[in-house]
């Protein structure tokens, strides 16, 4: 038995350490901890409610919009505020945006090193890979020529010897299987993407002032002015400037991102064997269709118990609970009890090894993560989740057609989606369905100008007069890395209490009461380690869940009421 | 002109002569220098041997990470990342656990006294709290030991910078900037703002490639060029400002045709930075633009001073004080604000001309904005 640590797991948001048994060329047990916290929901207590979106926004700057909508939404729900049909617009195509580049940037800078060689890429012949590549996509950057530049461009950098973020990576690993040729496109593309990101963001520039950290939301709606006759609004100049970059996106997703996916998978398709781990999936859903108090969401909202697709149940926010009794936390109740978010504590206390440490104590307390529990299971978040749900209910259909198409020329079935690849895969058909829903968006955008309809906020909300002395909200989100909430207890005009239940919380938390490890650890088991000094196998399975630990920070309510109304909108 | 071995590069890579000095060009705008600057730029780039960067992240969103990946001028930010030689960013690096750790090891001894060592995110006070660690290490041992041996450290964002949101009020994790988590560091620059915007990074770096200097500071340790003007100077609103034009409801006429954000509960007038001179994401847009009051992020404390963000700063010079103070309930001081607005226009210029000092001062916190400035 082996005891392997990956202390700072990297090419990922934060600060994640996965400590692991491996025996026999396989993972037998691991522990997932996060290392870092703030306490932001702390320093949110007393605030004005109207700010809190900007603090919460600052849990994480990668998906660097969800715990703003997720805020502006608790909030809204708590005093009352609808956001006008303006607002819900942006949103949805902020949110989109964010998706489609989040999922970029994780499979191709902080994913595809764990399946791409750069050092192999050196030995490609430029020729076959333009056939490769003209085999796979008709993406115009294909040639023999453009292959040989980027060749040459990755052999004089590696032959300088300052390899810099490429240094000490373990390339020429027995675990990776590309041939040269496959290697040098993804590079390529690498490359291409890390421009192409930098292009598709103006949209949230367009709409937010900048990347990271938007700065136009507004509890009840949206502080970008909408006005086809003025300039200093967002105007038809504006819709086609949307309009492009938006089929840019589109370009990239299918001619790139998709048969990069593709190719890449069929080289390892033993993966969609591996790394399973938790096979109840929970979403939330989002992107409101419509302004009522019961929106229809364009991405469903379902439970799926035990990898069953032909049940998804409706999500039921009452049978959330969090544990701590592995998290360096204390509860009134006792370490062994469970919290719903509504009656959750968040009393920090470290009892971990003091630094510098090797170990962590895994039998006591191990991460800043609690464990969230639906109806007492761990449940996986994220774009599978979000995938699963709507192939089940086939809804949205592309979502269906997409999945189909994709397991179709991989052949398989739909279970090889309970993997490691599963989970790279539904991103990619996430960011494909989500970048073709934003031109339906953008249009709806333009006919509200036609209509001269310049509400962007909820002006009769604005003013605290106007809010119930004492009310309590929660707002709910599928961010890129899956299902977020926030919960808001407002009293007197300020924030009594507020909580937050992360993606990276349902996916990387450790054990709970009962000793059920989260998906992370739970996934890890079985998967192969050729070298323990070189665990690049863990990385894929970890990275999978595109890890984002600075979310994981936590949390506090002491609230006395069941929420009386749950609204996802 | 001959080749350098970096123009043959740039040519392997599709990028134009043209291009390039295009790019140092866009470089001294952000800089402020005049247009013949750009040719000292690029021959700086050019034959300046890559430094090496090391990248730490402590208690961080990683947003300074995120903005650095939107440097704009694509092709030859790629280029000019190329020529700087990152030897450790955790987000970035393909390396993980022990391997990430030995590249940082490595990189402190071989380098030691000559690296950059930039930071983003603030730092638990105590060690043994175990509020943030990285391979068993504490973020302070660690910060102690690569900021101690670096030639220079550049805190990037308001957290490392002024401690930043885990620092606001009530700092449940005792969080720290830089400056004070490792005191006496020499050639300590702040880059504030949450995030920093990238264009200004980028600029830091090139400046010192091409004065082989760092530039004087204002009084928070920021870098002139990028923090010498407060927000209010420089926006294209302010006419509507000076004309007693201001936004009273969002979404109402004056909102949709760009008019002041003031009454809204604009900042901007306690904020220096360069946001309405060189935008964000490739000029594309920047917050005023979008029709949302500046917050203040470049601002020490902005967290806590600057809140409740959407009401008025009291007594900004200008403003017709008399008919609006009874409204105005916010615990700013009107010195900060006043303080700032001081920052006049063409300080920038004045100071540029004077030689840039050998270490960073910003020392002398009484000199208002001309910290470190030698004429």
């Amino acid at each position: 038995m082996t005891h392997v640590v990956v202390d700072p797991v990297t090419r990922i948001e934060g600060h994640l350490r996965i400590e692991a048994e491996v025996d026999g060329g396989a993972v037998k047990e691991a522990w997932s901890s996060c290392t870092m916290f703030r306490g932001i929901e702390l320093i949110l207590e007393g605030r004005d409610p109207r700010d809190a979106w900007a603090f919460a926004q600052r849990i994480c700057g990668v998906c660097t919009t969800v715990h703003a909508i997720a805020s502006i939404r608790a909030v809204e729900h708590a005093i009352g505020a609808t956001p006008p049909p303006n607002a819900r617009i942006l949103r949805n195509l902020i949110i989109a945006a964010q998706n489609v580049q989040d999922h970029v940037i994780h499979f191709y800078h902080l994913q595809a090193l764990d399946w791409v060689d750069i050092v192999s890429a050196l030995s490609a012949d430029p020729a076959k890979t333009s056939s490769l590549a003209q085999s796979i996509s008709d993406w115009p950057l294909s040639s023999a020529k453009y292959y040989t530049e980027v060749r040459d461009r990755v052999k004089a950098f590696v032959e300088r010897g300052q390899l810099g973020i490429f240094a000490n990576a373990y390339w020429g690993h027995s675990a990776y299987r590309l041939p040269p040729e496959a290697n040098l496109m993804a590079v390529a593309h690498y490359l291409e993407a890390l421009d192409w990101q930098r292009r598709f963001i103006k949209i949230h520039a367009i709409l937010g002032g900048k990347n990271p950290h938007l700065q136009s939301f507004l509890v009840g709606g949206m502080a970008t002015p909408v006005d086809p006759d003025a300039q200093a609004s967002l105007n038809l100049g504006t819709v086609a400037a949307l309009r492009k970059l938006v089929a840019e996106g589109v370009d990239f997703v299918t001619r790139v991102y998709i048969p990069d996916v593709l190719a890449i998978a069929s080289f390892y398709k033993d993966w969609f064997s591996i790394g399973a781990g938790v096979t109840n999936f929970l979403s939330y859903g989002d992107f409101p269709l419509d302004d009522g108090a019961q929106p229809q969401l364009y991405i469903p909202a379902g439970i799926i118990h035990n990898g069953d697709l032909s049940r998804i149940e409706p999500v039921d926010h009452a049978k959330i609970d969090e544990y701590i009794t592995h998290s360096w936390y204390d509860y009134s109740v006792g370490d062994d009890k469970g919290l719903n978010p509504y009656k959750g504590e968040t009393h920090p206390h470290y009892t971990g090894p003091r630094p510098p440490y090797q170990r962590l104590k895994v039998e006591e307390k191990y991460s800043w993560l609690k464990s969230p529990r639906y109806d007492g299971a761990p449940m996986q978040v994220g774009p599978l989740a979000r995938m699963l749900v709507a192939y089940g209910v086939g809804r949205p259909t592309r979502a269906k057609e997409l999945i189909d198409q994709a397991l179709k020329q991989l052949n398989a079935p739909p279970a090889a989606l309970f993997s490691t690849l599963g989970r790279i895969a539904a991103r990619a058909i996430e960011a494909q369905v989500l970048v073709e829903s934003m031109g339906m968006w953008v249009e709806a955008l333009a006919d509200g100008m036609a209509r001269r309809d310049y509400r962007i906020q909820d002006t009769s909300k604005w003013d605290p007069s106007s809010w119930p002395q004492d009310c309590f909200g929660a707002g709910f989100h599928e961010a890129p890395r899956g299902s977020l909430g926030h919960w808001v207890h407002i009293k007197d005009g300020k924030i009594a209490k507020y909580q937050c239940v992360v993606p990276s919380t349902w996916n990387a938390g450790p054990r709970d009461a009962k000793g059920q490890p989260g998906p992370y650890e739970a996934s890890l088991v079985g998967t192969p380690v050729a070298k323990p000094d070189q665990p690049l196998e863990i990385l894929r399975t970890v990275h999978s869940f595109d890890p984002c630990m600075a979310c994981g920070v936590h949390v506090v309510d002491a609230t006395r009421r069941e929420l009386a109304r749950v609204r996802v909108s | 002109m001959a080749q350098t071995k970096l123009m043959l590069e740039l040519e392997r890579q599709g990028v134009s002569r043209r291009d390039f000095m295009g790019f140092c060009a866009s470089m001294a705008a952000v800089l402020g220098l005049p247009k013949t600057a750009a040719a000292t730029i690029a021959t700086a780039v050019e034959t300046e041997a890559r430094p090496v960067l090391v990248w730490l992240e402590f208690q961080d969103c990683a947003g300074n990470t995120e903005s650095f990946l939107r440097a704009s001028h694509p092709t030859v930010a790629d280029l000019v990342l190329d020529t700087i030689s990152l030897n450790y960013h955790e987000t970035l690096m393909a390396a993980a656990g022990s391997q990430a750790e030995d590249a940082l090891e490595e990189t402190v001894r071989k380098y030691k006294g000559k690296y950059i060592a930039l930071v983003e995110g603030s730092i638990p006070g105590d060690p043994d709290s175990g509020y943030c660690t990285i391979g068993g290490r504490a973020a302070l041992d660690i910060a102690r030991e690569v900021c101690g041996s670096a030639m220079a450290t550049i805190a990037v964002g308001t957290c490392a910078t002024f401690g930043g949101i885990p620092a606001a009020r009530p700092n449940p994790t005792r969080a720290l900037s830089v400056a004070d988590a490792v005191p006496g560091l020499k050639n300590l620059i702040h880059m504030s703002a949450c995030p920093a915007n990238a264009e200004n990074i980028t600029a830091l770096i090139v400046y010192y490639l091409t004065l082989k200097q760092w530039p004087p500071l204002d009084r928070y340790r920021r870098p002139l060029f990028a923090y010498g003007k407060s927000i209010h100077d420089g926006c294209e609103r302010r006419a509507h400002f000076d004309a007693g034009q201001y936004v009273e409801a969002w979404g109402d006429e004056a909102h949709r045709h760009g008019h002041c954000l003031y009454k809204m509960g604009c900042k901007g007038p306690a904020t220096s930075q360069n946001c309405p001179n060189v935008g964000w994401n490739e000029h594309t847009n920047w917050p005023i633009g979008c029709g949302h009051p500046c917050i203040g992020c470049a601002e020490p404390n902005f967290w806590d001073v600057m809140t409740p963000f959407y009401q008025r700063l009291p007594n900004v010079a200008g403003f017709n004080t008399d008919k609006w103070l009874d409204t105005v309930g916010i615990g700013l001081t009107a010195a900060v604000a006043a303080g700032t607005i001081a920052h006049g226009v063409g300080e920038v210029m004045r100071h540029r001309r004077g030689p840039a000092a050998e270490e960073p001062a910003g020392a002398d916190k009484n000199a208002g904005g001309q910290a470190g400035v030698k004429k």
